[in-house]
């Protein structure tokens, strides 16, 4: 018998304990797994190679105020910058307010929108048709697949911070590389029915000529409007991102308190068991020695079957969030987007395994270092 | 006949680490849920109790923000003051009130980002509508002039927020003249200013709002509905309470992140709860084959099993909410829904919240407790005394 089946096999001797045990850990880290998710959904999320390339324009004061529709040719002529977009948050409600029918509406010019993002592809026929339709709409495809949309569709948005009801027709639909959850359509659909929109708009989002760029077009835009009546700030795509998950609140600190709870939780539940089945054997550990077995070789026995448990529960437990997680994320909502990734898969086992050690360290340390002649004199 | 409840008590103190380590666990799972109960709590507080049921907030039709492009004209506002059944002043006043919101960003103190700050224009009026918020420190501003007072949940979560800082708006800086308390409504979270000022700045037209003073409850009603109805206002109605309790769905991502978390915790905590409780069981095998032999039944034994799994959960439950009780009343902000503004509102530990967490920690003990306890009393008597 070798040493790793000795392990295995009394991991496995309490068999409803170590399953509870088990089933234990893997609930703790399933909800660990769920919490780093989240956490790098939000501030790990590294911006794709466009995204590093875009800049948000907008009022310096709130996102609420507009900007006037000339910055756009200011900003298209400073240098660094390749093209610019006007975008418009519309925020009206599709069928009811039900978050599972939530989803971004923009105003844009669809002249250009597709060429600040080109990582969006759209059949080439589907833009011209948009481009001639004003009542016309493109949608993501995670959209159009939820709810079941056609090119040629009806789509009625109720303006809820315009006074202006949308009646869009779907004339193509796009492919990003992570899903967007928005539609875009023709801003000048909005003027139409709030005239006092026309000439200003919510944001602008540009294209720099490289990433290395950003900063220093960030800057010139900014000192270009400095004095003006209405300033602006302009930032990467990604941090105006991280603006919005920031408003939610301290989020850094809810996630973070919430998985020490549970991480301390696992500890006392691992090292529960461990007291409990060392103390069980402390006069096999007693015959270990005499049959010659190193304080340390059994000290390792005792880590490792904790250990291996606790990997146990952590696979079991985050191969479960896997699947939930990628479960929710398909049905849209809060989680669309998410997903767990190998490398998170992996910080959560090792969480587990580090937490095994430290809670067996202890209990083993002590019953490595019993005296064979108590140990054995022992009853359990 | 039962088993007396003592027996329990002193075969939980007999395990001390084992029960104590079980407990934590247990604790740390109530601390979790109590955390976001008493946070949805606090939110429904600030929400809940702001507004008076005599007050109507007009919108513009189509919106349910106070926040939406368009509003109120200047007209409207003209026509609801002579509307039958609005309150007077002791002047003689009608009690209605133009107000203008805009949003302003300013940064959190110690560096956790900027966020945006619902700020509120209106007339001394509009402060004499609102009788419960009283200034704390300094004093009111003065109309005409470009002042503003601040909550004093700002001014103790932003920077640049104190008695004598300035705020950028719009076209100028207006210095802060006083601190106001909310006394925990959704007014905790703003900043209020002359609005006479902000007309000229940034040349509004129209009003966001107006709330209008009912002189009685069917009068709220009927302002309400007459202003609903009258096509040529173009207004939404809304009794005041009813539009700031919709707002608490911006709880609605605490509510779903913490529900799961909380569940999955306490899937956790319960098998570790049948963990402890099979460990007392085996300990006991011939305890409980000697109770069986001296006459108690099969039922007295599950139910003090259940008794002492439910004592543990009980101890974890008060060992959860001692944990928690320095964390009642923290004040922390969330992004309001309705506004997208930062709603500033503090963990409130009501006695309902401490109630579900104690029944929370019981159910665990339920579920963990069962199992074990049914097997106790489903053993063989004479294979157990043999053990």
């Amino acid at each position: 018998m070798t040493l790793t089946r000795f392990v295995t096999k009394n991991a496995f001797r309490n068999k409803r304990r170590s399953i509870l045990t088990v089933l234990s850990i893997g609930g703790s880290l399933l909800l660990l797994t769920f919490l780093i998710t989240i956490w790098r959904s939000f501030y790990d999320s590294k911006p794709t190679e466009q995204s590093a390339q875009r800049l948000i324009v907008r009022h310096k004061v709130s996102l609420v105020f507009n900007l006037p529709s000339y910055y756009r040719q200011k900003i298209q002529a400073i240098p660094g910058v390749k093209e610019v977009v006007n975008q418009q948050w519309f925020g009206g409600q599709y069928m009811d307010d039900k978050p599972e029918h939530y989803f971004a509406q923009f105003g844009t010019d669809p002249q250009e929108i597709f060429k600040v993002y080109p990582e969006f592809k759209i059949p080439a026929d589907q833009l011209e048709a948009w481009q001639h339709d004003r009542a016309g709409a493109v949608v993501d495809v995670g959209l159009a697949k939820k709810f079941g949309w056609k090119i040629g569709d009806r789509l009625n948005i109720t303006g809820k911070i315009f006074p202006v009801n949308l009646e869009l027709t779907i004339r193509g639909v796009f492919t990003p590389p992570d899903p967007t959850q928005s539609i875009y359509f023709n801003k000048d659909y909005i003027d139409e029915g709030f005239p006092k929109l026309k000439g200003s708009e919510g944001f602008f989002a540009v294209l720099a000529d490289s990433p290395q760029d950003v900063p220093k077009v960030a800057e010139a835009i900014d000192d270009q409007f400095r004095n003006a009546d209405r300033p602006t700030k302009t930032e990467s795509e990604h941090a105006f991102q991280l603006g919005f998950i920031g408003m939610l609140g301290n989020i850094k600190a809810f996630i973070m308190s919430i998985c020490l709870a549970v991480v301390f939780t696992i500890l006392l539940v691992s090292a529960n068991t461990m007291a409990m089945s060392i103390r069980e054997r402390t006069r096999e550990v007693a015959v270990l020695k005499t049959l010659g077995f190193t304080r340390n070789t059994i000290l390792g026995l005792f880590v490792g079957e904790a250990v291996s448990l606790a990997l146990v529960g952590g696979l079991i437990g985050s191969l479960l969030c896997y699947f939930i997680v990628t479960g929710m994320a398909a049905q849209g909502g809060y989680f669309t987007g998410m997903k767990v990734t190998p490398l998170t898969i992996a910080a959560a086992l090792f969480i587990a395994g580090v937490v095994g050690f430290a809670s067996s360290f202890i209990p083993s340390y002590h019953a490595a270092k019993v005296n064979i002649v108590d140990g054995l004199r022992h009853i359990g | 006949m039962a088993i007396p409840l003592s027996y329990n008590v002193r075969n939980l103190r007999l395990r001390k680490s084992l029960t104590i380590m079980t407990a934590l666990g247990i604790a740390l799972t109530v601390a979790t849920a109590v955390f976001i109960m008493a946070l949805l709590a606090g939110l429904n507080r600030a929400f809940g109790s702001t507004g008076d049921p005599l007050n109507v907030l007009m919108l513009r039709k189509g919106s349910d923000s106070e926040l939406a492009a368009g509003g109120v004209s200047r007209d409207a506002m003209q026509v609801l003051k002579d509307l039958p059944g609005i309150a007077k002043n002791s002047k003689g006043e009608p009690l209605v009130s133009g107000e203008d919101i805009l949003v302003v960003v300013l940064p959190r103190k110690g560096g956790t980002g900027e966020t945006n700050v619902t700020t509120r224009f209106m007339t001394p009026i509009g402060i004499e509508m609102r009788p419960s918020i009283h200034i704390v420190q300094g004093r009111w501003f003065t109309p005409g002039q470009r002042e503003v007072v601040v909550s004093s949940s700002i001014n103790k979560r932003f920077e640049h927020a104190n008695l004598g800082d300035t705020v950028h708006i719009g076209k100028g800086e207006w210095p802060i003249v006083g601190i106001f308390d909310g006394s925990g409504t959704a007014h905790d979270s703003e900043i209020w200013g002359d609005i006479n000022q902000l007309v000229t700045d940034f040349e509004r037209t129209v009003y966001s709002s107006v709330l209008v003073r009912a002189t009685d409850p069917i009068a709220a009603q009927a302002l309400k509905n007459r202003a609903n109805d009258d096509q040529r206002l173009e207004l939404n109605g809304l009794l005041e309470p009813d539009y700031y309790a919709s707002q608490t769905k911006s709880g609605a991502p605490i509510r779903i992140v913490g529900w799961i978390v909380a569940f999955i915790m306490a899937v956790g905590s319960c098998f570790a709860a049948a963990n402890t409780m099979y460990a007392a069981v085996a300990y006991r095998g011939r305890e409980i084959a000697t109770l069986r032999v001296i006459g108690f039944s099969r039922p007295s034994i599950l139910t003090s099993f259940m008794l002492e799994s439910l004592l543990l959960s009980l101890l974890g439950a008060t060992l959860g909410i001692i944990l928690m009780l320095p964390f009642n009343g923290m004040t922390t902000g969330t992004q309001n829904q309705v506004t997208f503004s930062e709603v500033v509102f503090s963990l409130q530990m009501t006695p309902a919240v401490v109630m579900s967490a104690v029944i929370f920690a019981l159910i665990m003990g339920v579920v963990g407790g069962f199992a074990p306890a049914w097997h106790a009393s489903r053993r063989d008597i004479l294979s157990a005394l043999r053990d």
